[in-house]
């Protein structure tokens, strides 16, 4: 086994359920956990320590196990989760995760780490070291003790004790359990009256796996609880053990079937169930020759389900059973779903893609050629192709997508702790979570959105009085929200806050010069100023002390990905950042055009429709650059202008419709060439500052063709009408026309 | 089982230090230029150059490099001397340049290639302060070759990312999200 790969799934793994474990953590303080969420949150805890010892990690053994010993007494009723108790633990999956970063860092024990450490392990201490808790009663005591059984298939075995056969599976201590654990938590129900290890599975040394289980338990148990309270002990190994409980009262027929059941040989069986002190010998002898025999009860019974005949003969309650039942059905469907995915090396997708992608652009040279061959089946082949290339982008790019809600989820934590940081009660409303972009893009996310939602929080927010006086609920919202919006992905962070300021940003963009005095604004332009670099809202806009970068960074970021960033605000109502994005950065279904000789992709989630610039409304825009379609005003832009490039228009100019964000435009070009399966391919960072033009791609010619970026276009446009109509501003006037 | 494994001194590369170090010298203008030969990637004939708008005179454009989009500079006009005329022998060479700590292919346009000449250490004078008619950031050394200097040029100056992206920038006018410059 390769260590070091397993040390990385280690890492991987242990991130995942500490991730877990803060969810669930952070869920308890709006509702009051259930048995589930606590198993899984021991569970969690479990694993971690389990996979840490297999690989000798001791601090992490070490502080996890105080972890779980006080999950545990959660666990068993013995303490209460309570607000406090929580920050303990939301800090030890700190801590936790702070020993996990250290081993994949490499580095030796911190001192500071270590006594962050040890602090909060004293902490723990405290709630382990109290008072021996005295269990809670049983709640519930099996009621079927009081009914009379009927006497079926050799009458009641003379016993009080209930009996557990435990043949645990060979992964066990692989996945991180260790069976005495159990064993001893057992003993914490009852008593072990008698236990016998069966060693029969152990192979010959030269065969045996060192990291295998191979132990099998009988035990005679006395105990006031319940079936399906002795059941929940193995709850966790259930799935890979084979584990029979027999209620002190089961019957010789159901110890046959035990016998019948476990593996080892009949005989050898027999003897240990008499030596565990469950069976007597004459039990046993006529529970031989029951076997022997056809038992007259279960031979009826065959076909039914084994709970019908638990049922039937009064060994259990029905709705213990109907509990069971449905434990096990989740279990079963969380099982089922969990088996759907496979982890796959995020690098191996990747390069997948990128194979899909030179795939695309050789099937469009494929396909170019049998045109210009004209062969008729060449064509209907290649058209088959690049269909079925079609199909495997799609899904290849499927792969990579992934829910945002994982990274809006880790904001609970965050609001959590920033609000308290604050003094602030706040609280993060979370929708759209279930929104698909693609995994490149939700890894670059993470960091802008951190600084909007701390921006939001540290100086949208007000404090609860100033809030109360608004007429504003004292708990301020932030909300996250995500939604698909023409072929990208629109991310919001809002808050019910006191919005912008507009006077005193543009005060601030004046002395700052980034304004010429006299200058008209939209509100949105003056938004927008707080985008800019050196303008940062921290300190400014409001006087409160502010931390990580300033807007421009993340406005930057944004960009990076391809995407833009828009600020709504309502002063005193609240702020709302939108965030578009598209959906992915690899492959795009484009638009091919043609202005004189060059190509142009514009992305087809933007196009609207294709219309053709008639001679009489050419001669009517001359002045204007704006036509009437269908009675709605639309502005275009020349393609061939705006470019600088050379030759004169066609005879045939063409409209293409594009939309953005609730914006409809017009771009003139000379042709349309129909749709293309576009594999982006960056510019570079030469071409890092350019506007409107968004990346390129290769057609099947083998010639580079660029991308629009039409929200950048339509920006640089605007603009640029701006300026030369603001009275100070040089105004831009093409000289071609 | 272990197999020894026997640290061989004949391992060791017996080469010695790598007194001479090897150029290409290409034309261009008229006059001969060197580069580096391990910056040289590749060269290739001139065609199939798609034009980005809007940008300054000495980037020609992208061309598709086997399915990685490369950007080619006019060294020419990059010197300030104006765009070089495409003729027969028009070529593109293929240079790796460090930007940013990535390597980064990019194309020049050069009038002709000439030849890969060894130019030993020795041979290589430092650049002159004036007078090579190109900014001498761009000059990494001048190789005597045949009794004839031969600029050797410092292909990380002259084709650098940071520099050129600026440039570019300025050629496409002011930002326009901001009203006025920024500092």
């Amino acid at each position: 086994m390769n260590l070091d790969e397993a040390l990385q799934t280690f890492i991987v793994e242990s991130r995942e359920l500490l991730q877990d474990l803060e969810q669930a953590l952070l869920r308890m303080e709006d509702e009051a956990p259930t048995a589930d969420t606590i198993n899984a949150m021991f569970r969690a805890a479990h694993t971690i320590k389990g996979s840490a010892g297999l690989f000798g990690l001791d601090d992490i053994v070490s502080f996890t196990h105080g972890v779980e010993s006080v999950l545990d007494r959660v666990r068993g009723g013995e303490l209460l989760l309570d607000g406090e108790l929580a920050s303990l633990f939301l800090s030890c999956c700190d801590h936790m995760g702070a020993l996990v970063d250290q081993v994949v860092s490499g580095s030796d024990g911190d001192a500071e780490l270590a006594a962050a450490g040890n602090a909060l392990t004293a902490r723990l201490k405290a709630y382990l070291g109290g008072p021996e808790a005295q269990p809670q009663p049983q709640a519930k005591v099996p009621q079927q003790r009081e009914q009379k059984l009927e006497a079926s298939g050799g009458g009641e075995v003379e016993t009080d004790s209930w009996h557990i056969s435990l043949r645990f599976g060979r992964d066990v201590l692989r996945n991180g359990m260790d069976p005495l654990s159990f064993i001893r938590y057992l003993g914490t129900l009852g008593k072990v009256v008698s236990l016998s290890t069966l060693t029969e599975a152990i192979p010959a040394a030269a065969e045996m796996d060192p990291e295998s289980c191979y132990l099998g338990f009988e035990i005679r148990f006395k105990s006031d609880a319940d079936k399906a309270a002795i059941e929940g002990v193995f709850e966790f190994v259930r799935e890979d053990s084979e584990i029979h409980i027999l209620s002190p009262r089961a019957k010789i027929s159901e110890y046959v079937e035990l016998i019948r059941a476990l593996p080892e040989e009949d005989l050898r069986l027999g003897e240990i169930l008499v030596k565990c002190g469950s069976l007597t010998p004459a039990e046993l002898e006529q529970a031989l020759r029951l076997q022997s025999g056809a038992p007259p009860g279960a031979g009826e019974a065959g076909g039914r389900q084994i709970g019908d005949i638990l049922v039937d003969e009064g060994v259990v309650h029905p709705p213990v059973v109907e509990a069971a039942l449905a434990k096990q059905k989740q279990t079963k469907d969380s099982k089922a779903s969990e088996g759907q995915f496979i982890r796959v090396d995020a690098e191996k997708l990747d390069h997948l893609i990128n194979l899909v992608g030179e795939m695309v652009i050789a099937g469009a040279g494929a396909n170019l050629a049998a045109q210009r061959a004209g062969a008729a089946e060449l064509l209907e082949a290649t058209s088959t192709l690049s269909r079925l290339v079609e199909e495997v982008r799609d899904s290849a790019l499927q792969l990579r997508m992934v829910q945002i809600a994982a990274t809006f989820n880790r904001f609970q934590r965050v609001v959590r702790d920033v609000s308290r940081e604050l003094g602030k009660d706040i609280g993060l409303s979370i929708s759209g979570g279930e929104t698909e972009l693609d995994k490149t893009v939700v890894e670059k996310i993470g960091d802008p959105l951190m600084h909007l939602v701390r921006n939001s929080m540290d100086h949208g927010i007000e404090p609860s009085d100033v809030r109360v006086s608004r007429g504003k609920p004292a708990k301020g919202t932030v909300s996250l929200n995500a939604y698909h919006d023409s072929g990208g992905i629109v991310i919001e962070v809002a808050d019910d806050g006191g919005g912008l300021k507009r006077e005193k940003i543009l005060q601030k963009a004046l002395e700052k010069g980034l304004v010429a005095p006299g200058q008209s604004l939209t509100d949105r332009e003056i938004h927008q100023l707080i985008l800019e670099p050196g303008f940062s809202t921290a300190e400014q806009v409001t006087n409160l002390s502010g931390r990580g970068v300033g807007m421009d960074v993340v406005k930057r970021n944004i960009t990076a990905l391809r995407g833009t960033i828009d600020l709504d605000s309502e002063e005193g109502v609240g702020m709302t950042i939108r965030i578009r994005l598209p959906l992915t950065l690899a492959i795009i279904d484009g638009f091919l055009v043609g202005v004189c000789d060059s190509s142009f992709v514009v992305p087809l989630d933007m196009v609207v429709e294709c219309v053709e610039l008639t001679e009489a409304e050419r001669r009517a825009a001359r002045d204007n650059s704006y036509i009437n379609l269908r009675g709605e005003v639309l502005p275009f832009l020349r393609l061939r202008e705006l470019f600088e490039l050379p030759g004169q228009p066609g005879r045939r100019e063409n409209i293409v419709v594009v939309r953005y964000g609730g914006q409809k435009a017009g771009l003139v070009v000379d042709r349309l060439m129909g749709e293309f399966q576009t594999v982006i391919k960056p510019l570079g960072a030469l071409f890092s500052n350019i506007r409107g033009i968004g990346g390129s791609t290769i057609l099947g010619s083998g010639e580079v063709a660029l991308i629009l970026d039409v929200p950048g276009l339509l920006q640089q446009v605007v603009s640029r009408e701006a300026h030369s109509k603001a009275p100070a501003g040089g105004g831009l006037v093409h000289a071609k026309g | 089982m272990g197999a020894l494994v026997r640290a061989g001194k004949d391992t060791q590369p017996s080469v010695e230090e790598a007194e001479q170090r090897q150029y290409l010298t290409f034309m261009l203008g008229g006059e001969t230029f060197a580069i580096d030969i391990l910056g040289v990637k590749e060269i290739i004939e001139y065609g199939k150059l798609t034009t980005v708008p809007l940008m300054p005179g000495f980037i020609r454009g992208v061309i598709n490099l086997r399915g990685a989009v490369v950007p080619v500079v006019d060294l020419s006009a990059r010197f300030g001397r104006g765009s070089s005329n495409v003729t027969r022998r028009t070529c593109i060479v293929i240079i790796e340049i460090e930007s940013d700590g990535a390597a980064q292919d990019v194309g020049i346009v050069v009038d002709a290639v000439n030849e890969v000449l060894e130019i030993p250490s020795g041979e290589i004078e430092p650049a002159p302060a004036f007078g090579a008619k190109i900014r001498t950031d761009f000059i990494s050394g001048m190789g005597k070759v045949a009794g004839q200097f031969v600029i050797i040029l410092d292909v990380n100056h002259v084709l650098s990312i940071e520099e050129m992206a600026v440039l570019a920038q300025v050629e496409q006018g002011e930002a326009p999200g901001s009203p006025a410059g920024t500092q």
